[in-house]
């Protein structure tokens, strides 16, 4: 038995017991606090929820586990959602076919990488950092969308995607699907593929790698690429789900993506996190949200508490150190 | 000189950009080289340059904040309700509420990240959530409009008629702005303090094992930085003559940029006063050379994250290919 719980525990590693025990404590609380919580409408709301913030959240990951950051998700994601919507828009708006939606769809993700790639590039090159690099980007980016739209919304979407924002496949909402594939996508590149190995390497320490011979620049421009694609995906679906973009849209996510990665255990310093145990945390954050929002609490109260809970979950972490300190000083 | 040149080179490159927008401006537009402008500049830059000189000490310190322009959303808020309570007050009894607000708040961060060991930018972004959502939650994003008459009167220092009839004025929040400029100059240049600041940013171990008490580093870093966005959300109550909840959202990583821009080094250690004034007025130069050259106003988030874009890129490349002994000594050190 105990060697069952053993290999389970190494199955899932050490970085899952946090947002695990957190995802226990929420469902046991709310479960109590609001007695319609445990139902089928609050997890089909979280399931259309999740992706949105999810797909942003991957799109973080990458780059922090290289120990940096990318601050222009959001606008990234704005601005693949335009490059989509304009590409509808020239083919007929709500006449436009299937064909127009995979062109648009292949320019919104070929512009997310190229936002990704010019950060890395510098980043990689210049060893400015990235902090700084990608809130740039994101200033910038913010910038030229609302030039572009004159700060306005673009609509006119063709009935068509309205599924991908709302419709479900056996009961499972199809955004959910698209969310669950990339994570699968995100945890084989990052437990299967050498690429990945450099990403967790680069992150530990950049020097040791680059003396060990792998190609550290163009590790570092393919995260950031990679990260810019995601943000493309995500900029896709919230096209889906509002019918139209709008920049601007999801800025405030921006700094509950990091607040998601570090809760699933990630390191902030890079080189260590998993894609599961932030999915877990994805989950978590959005089951508060839905929890609070039953008990007639409104979304604001939800942000505030997500940081509480972050503020928590890291003072429970320097608690289970302290003891473990303690701990081995007796023994 | 070459001693000056070697330890203010990011200044110097700041200077002389401004140095040459200048001039183009001052040939592009008619209104740009004029008293007027100047002083329009001081007036609307102050918030940011107050904002920005807290925030210096703290990157200075080794550690970041997101944190504190949402804290000045809150220190606003609560000042005017405690202003409203208590009857009025003027403008001494506004400045010891909202300093010892911000300062309180400020401490907030530290006692997260001293006491708890939480990395700095953790801790800043949690409180960011639970500063902002409470503020929303609670005000429910209504805004306070009938503040004292003595926080809403512009207070004119200096004026003078131009020749056009135009009124060139320096208003109170400049002078504000030079006295936090000065003493956090004093306090980074001046003091012991100061020092230590720059020792615990640059090595924290080596700092402890120095002897510096690294909690005080902490408390005094972000309580500073605290009490200058608490004077921030004042004096930004003052300029607008209103308190709105969201106001101030967002502008954390427009003035991030504007002092990393201006040489300070996310990391610690380094970074000045001057540099950190040129970095915020690079960027307000820019979107008021933009604005008088009627270029639309949704092009200068563009324009501006362009050009720091390319300012990071050249400063990361070429200023150490420019001047080689500053590469020389990096690899000896």
């Amino acid at each position: 038995m105990t060697v069952l719980i053993e290999r389970v525990r190494n199955a899932l590693g050490p970085e899952l017991a946090g947002p695990f025990a957190a995802f226990v404590a929420v469902m046991i609380v709310f479960g109590f606090a609001a007695p319609n919580f445990l139902s089928r409408a609050t997890f089909e709301s979280v399931a259309f929820q999740l992706p949105e913030l999810g797909l942003l959240t991957l799109a973080m990951l990458l780059p922090i586990l290289t120990g940096g950051l990318n601050l222009a998700i959001t606008f990234t994601a704005n601005m693949a959602g335009l490059t989509l919507a304009w590409v509808l828009q020239s083919q007929g708006g709500v006449d436009a076919g299937i064909g127009a939606f995979v062109l648009g769809s292949l320019l919104a993700i070929a512009v997310g990488a190229l936002s990704g790639l010019i950060m890395g590039l510098v980043i990689a090159y210049t060893k400015a950092h990235p902090i700084l690099v990608s809130l740039s980007m994101m200033i910038f980016l913010r910038g030229l969308g609302e030039f572009l739209t004159r700060g306005g919304d673009v609509s006119g979407i063709p009935g068509f995607l309205a599924p991908i924002g709302y419709g479900s496949i056996f009961g499972i909402p199809v955004p959910l699907l698209i969310f669950i594939a990339c994570v699968l996508i995100w945890h084989v590149l990052l437990t299967r593929m050498k690429l990945g190995f450099n990403t967790y390497m680069i992150g530990s320490n950049i020097e040791a790698t680059r003396y060990s011979g792998i190609n550290t620049r163009k590790v570092q421009v393919l995260v950031y690429t990679l990260s810019g694609a995601m943000c493309a995906v995500a900029g896709i679906i919230m096209l889906a789900r509002f019918n139209s973009v709008r920049v601007g849209h999801g800025e405030s996510y921006l700094l509950i993506t990091v607040l998601a990665c570090f809760l699933g255990g990630v390191n902030p310093f890079g080189g260590f996190g998993r894609v599961i145990p932030v999915f877990v945390a994805l989950v978590v954050l959005q089951l508060l949200s839905s929890g609070l929002n039953l008990m007639g609490a409104n979304q604001h109260l939800a942000t505030a508490v997500w940081g509480i809970l972050m503020i928590t979950v890291m003072i429970l972490r320097w608690l289970a150190g302290r003891l473990k300190f303690l701990n081995t000083n007796r023994g | 000189m070459r001693r000056f040149v070697r330890s203010h080179a990011t200044e110097l490159a700041l200077l002389a950009v401004i140095a040459v927008i200048c001039v183009f401006l001052s040939f592009a537009t008619d209104r740009f080289f004029t008293l007027g402008n100047a002083f329009d500049l001081l007036n609307t830059g102050s918030v940011n340059i107050i904002f920005a000189v807290g925030l210096l000490v703290v990157l200075i310190a080794g550690g970041i904040d997101i944190s504190f322009a949402v804290a000045a959303s809150v220190v606003q808020y609560l000042t005017a309700t405690v202003l409203g309570w208590i009857g009025g007050g003027n403008w001494i009894v506004g400045f010891i509420i909202a300093g010892a607000l911000g300062v309180a708040l400020g401490c907030i961060n530290a006692f997260l990240i001293h006491g708890f060991r939480i990395i700095s930018i953790v801790a800043t972004i949690s409180t960011f959530n639970i500063f902002f959502g409470l503020l929303m939650f609670f005000t429910g994003g209504v805004s306070i409009y009938n503040l004292p008459d003595w926080l809403t009167t512009r207070v004119v220092l200096f004026e003078r008629e131009m020749a056009d009839g135009t009124w060139a004025e320096i208003t109170l929040p400049v002078l504000i702005m030079a006295i936090c400029v000065f003493a956090t100059w004093a306090l980074i240049t001046r003091t012991t303090t100061g020092r230590q600041l720059y020792a615990f940013g640059d090595n924290p171990e080596g700092a402890r094992r120095f002897g510096i008490n690294i909690g005080a580093m902490q408390f005094i870093a972000f309580g500073w930085l605290g009490l200058m966005a608490g004077i921030a959300g004042l004096v930004q109550a003052h300029y607008a003559q209103e308190v709105v909840p969201n106001a101030l959202y967002g502008r954390e990583l427009d003035v991030l940029a504007a002092v990393v821009l201006g040489g300070a080094r996310l990391g610690g250690g380094k970074g000045s006063v001057l540099g950190c004034i040129l970095g915020v007025l690079l960027v307000s130069i820019t979107q008021n050379g933009l604005n008088l050259m009627g270029v639309s106003p949704f092009a200068f988030k563009m324009i501006v994250g362009a050009i720091i874009l390319a300012a990071i890129t050249l400063s990361n490349t070429s200023i150490e290919r420019l001047l080689p002994f500053l590469k020389s000594r990096r690899v000896h050190s």
